[in-house]
């Protein structure tokens, strides 16, 4: 079993909270968290309902494994139709809260209508209550994280929050939880916002059993925890370097975008890598990071705690800022610093502190920060609009700025908050946003890193790294090494990627555990925790399942084969430098015969075969 | 030889694997709100620090209960609650000072690390080592050997 087969219904329109039985039938098809959440999202909702409209629905959901001893078995996520891309989103969060769910006794919340006020749920186990918000709308993250914890004198009450730059409609902003961990993509927060919704508050004490065979699981997940502490990447280049392992390797092999992907190398990036956040600063001999952080039963520990330097001009009065919290990870990294050609690891930590306090995505802020640069380098955008910043690449100064105004959405903030497809089209070069079906890029150039191209241009939320990661196979050899320059069996390889990360998504379990884990590690955790058949085989058709019910949604909310496309930098604009110096991304080598395996038509949407085969 | 639960919290990332794996041998469940170990976070520094019961030689808790229903199992050292005899008075909660004994509402008796009988769980559920069960006699071994690793 390992799922508690309860799901809790909260109308937000009317008030109204409900117990109902998880479908049970659905979760043998979509195991549960990412895919079950979306069959039910999918069954209960119009593909072409304004996202930010009472009609769409935001689901917090936990997998079969969430609470219990495997390792990472600590996610949730939130599923709801993105107002960024108009498809679906799906994002993931680790920290503790998803455990506290479960350990209360849900799977899953829908929430459903909108609040005539500002409200919050609280949860204890059974019970559940809409209580009014007033006094923590308008506040940020943490002080509704630090008003909630002292109200209910609950120290161990696990909360997640949206800040005041959703309350203000930024359209990528996340749900926070635990302070700094964040279902941080697609603008799910601006949903939850969108309907009066500001926190969720759970503390379960009920506990997470159920498990179909106790012995094989705990003989399979500690064998599996073993597979993590024995990888070089998970028991060795996660805990010490975070997922800033990477800065160094993706720059030295000519993909790390760069001032808004023009440039695919970063003069600038030994400044800002996990190693440099190592070294000691001058000013009190400190170094960026103070330590390594778990998420609830992660046994990896790549979480980053980190403090500013005290004497740096963002911080040197504001002492609230002086302390520890969550800091740089790579996809951060990229977009706060060699996106926007800033070297400064201290502004950047600050930007960082700002998306988690008022919750938005680093990645779309970052992004859209370089777009607004290189548009006011173009003189489309002036110090007219930016309050006199100039604001121009490698600027420390317009970072900062830029952070505090789209954290609150004040000035130059709200055109900011519309991310950088919406900036570049309301200041006439729509050309420059550098963005698939709306969201901005992670941190991998695809033309340094083919694979990913593929990957990002078919991704089901828009630019996305982790719905396809073949970086692992491209550049890290994971499971085994391809050529990064080479489009010939990357159809193949995305797919099967795409597949298994919907699995894991929809598990319960964080995806870095795939650096060292396969399906074959991964199968028998989830088979002797639930109930039914787990074999790799039934895992991989359920990833493939859930894989074509997100798109087939999408297609019925307008997306067609048009939007399965890169920017045009991308497909004409030549790497200028490194090993992918010359080099575009061929994503045309590489889609139809992607559109093939998937059993789609040229045109990219699901052959009734394909239909028939998934039952859908 | 007597062994006790060294802890470092320098070393722990604050992932609860410990929390679970306790309050599973001891309720069956996952539920760190059961676990007699705890973990806490002092977010602001960033440190992580796990803490439960000593086993202290004149226990506290043990010395302060009216009917007699904490005993020293004479094989581990360790203080455990006999449930059966307990009457939920929470007189010992009151007399630890470190807290590490508390009142459980579900089972209306008290509940505390018992070393889960000489082989805990928690050691062998944490990641980094930063839970340890070793030679009572030399919880400072390994402190020592860094210190002279120095000198």
């Amino acid at each position: 079993m390992a799922w508690t087969k309860n799901v809790l219904r909260i109308n937000l329109t009317d008030g109204s909270i409900s117990k109902e039985p998880l479908n049970m039938e659905w979760a043998n098809d979509y195991l549960g968290q990412r895919g079950l959440a979306t069959k039910y999202l999918v069954e209960e909702i119009d593909p072409n309902c304004d996202a930010l409209g009472p009609d769409n629905k935001l689901i917090m959901t936990t997998g079969p494994l969430t609470g219990t001893m495997v390792s990472t078995g600590g996610r949730y996520s939130v599923v709801t139709k993105s107002p960024l891309t108009g498809v679906l989103a799906c994002s993931n969060s680790g920290g503790f809260i998803g455990n506290e769910l479960k350990n209360a006794g849900w799977d899953m919340i829908i929430f459903e209508g909108k609040s005539p006020k500002p409200v919050y749920l609280y949860i204890e186990n059974e019970k559940a209550e809409l209580v009014p918000a007033d006094e923590i709308w308008g506040k940020s993250v943490w002080e509704a994280d630090e008003y909630l914890h002292k109200k209910y004198q609950d120290p161990l009450l696990r909360i997640a929050a949206v800040g005041r730059s959703a309350e203000a409609g930024c359209l990528y902003s996340g749900i926070i939880n635990d302070l700094h961990r964040a279902a941080g993509r697609s603008g799910v927060g601006t949903v939850m916002a969108s309907k009066n919704l500001k926190a969720v508050a759970i503390r379960g004490t009920r506990g997470v059993g159920n498990i179909q065979d106790s012995a094989a699981f705990m003989k399979a997940t500690t064998e599996a925890k073993k597979v993590l502490a024995e990888n070089a990447v998970t028991g060795e280049g996660l805990p010490a370097l975070g997922t800033q392992v990477l800065m160094n390797v993706i720059n030295e092999m000519g993909a790390l975008p760069t001032r808004n992907m023009k440039e695919v190398q970063f003069e600038g990036a030994g400044d800002i890598s996990g190693e440099a956040m190592l070294e000691p600063r001058e000013s009190d001999g400190k170094p960026n990071l103070t330590t390594n952080a778990a998420c609830f039963g992660c046994t990896i520990a790549c979480g980053r705690i980190s403090t500013i330097d005290r004497t740096h001009f963002t911080i040197e009065n504001k002492p609230e800022y002086w302390g520890n919290s969550g800091g740089l990870e790579f996809e951060a990294a990229f977009a706060l610093g060699s996106d926007c050609g800033v070297n400064d690891m201290d502004v950047m930590t600050y930007a960082q502190f700002l998306c988690n306090e008022d919750g938005y995505d680093p990645i779309s802020f970052g992004c859209t920060v370089a777009a607004a640069m290189e548009l006011f380098e173009l003189g489309a955008i002036t110090t007219k609009e930016t309050d006199g910043i100039e604001f121009k690449f490698g600027s420390a100064e317009a970072l900062a700025k830029a952070a505090e105004w789209v954290a609150t959405g004040e000035g130059f903030g709200k055109d900011l908050g519309l991310g950088s497809k919406r900036l570049c089209e309301k200041y006439g070069h729509p050309d420059l946003s550098m963005t698939v079906k709306g969201q901005e890029f992670p941190a991998y150039d695809p033309r340094g890193i083919q694979g990913m191209g593929l990957a990002y241009a078919t991704s089901n939320r828009g630019a996305c790294h982790l719905r396809g990661y073949t970086v692992a196979s491209e550049v890290l050899g994971i499971p085994v090494k391809t050529d990064p320059l080479e489009t010939d069996g990357k159809a193949e390889l995305v797919k099967a990627f795409q597949d298994g990360s919907a699995v894991v998504d929809s598990a319960g379990i964080c995806a870095f555990t795939t650096f060292a884990w396969s399906m074959e590690d991964i199968a028998p955790q989830i088979d002797a925790a639930c109930e039914g058949d787990w074999s790799v085989d039934k895992c991989m058709e359920v990833g493939e399942r859930i894989w074509n019910l997100e798109r087939d949604f999408n297609n019925a909310a307008g997306m067609t084969a048009a939007d399965d496309t890169l920017p045009k930098r991308l497909l004409k604009d030549a790497a200028n430098v490194g090993p992918a110096k010359g080099r575009v991304n061929d994503l045309g080598k590489m889609l139809p015969e992607y559109y093939e395996l998937r059993g789609w038509t040229a045109d990219g949407k699901l052959t009734d075969e394909t239909r028939a085969r998934f039952g859908l | 030889m007597l062994k006790s639960l060294q802890i470092e919290p320098e070393k722990c990332t604050g992932c609860l694997q410990c929390e679970m794996a306790c309050s599973y041998e001891a309720t069956g469940l996952f539920n760190p709100a059961k676990s007699r170990i705890k973990v806490f976070t002092f977010h602001e520094e960033g440190r992580f620090v796990p803490y439960t019961c000593t086993q202290c030689e004149e226990a506290w808790c043990m010395h302060a209960c009216p009917v007699e229903a904490i005993v020293v199992n004479q094989a581990t050292g360790a203080k455990e609650v006999l449930e059966d005899i307990c009457v939920g008075c929470k007189v010992c909660t009151v007399a630890c000072p470190f807290g590490t004994i508390n009142y459980v509402q579900d089972t209306k008796v008290v509940a505390k690390c018992d070393l889960c009988g000489g082989d805990p769980e928690c050691p062998k559920a944490c990641p980094t080592d930063a839970i340890t069960y070793v030679d009572a006699d030399h919880t400072g071994l390994e402190r020592m050997r860094a210190h002279a690793a120095q000198s």
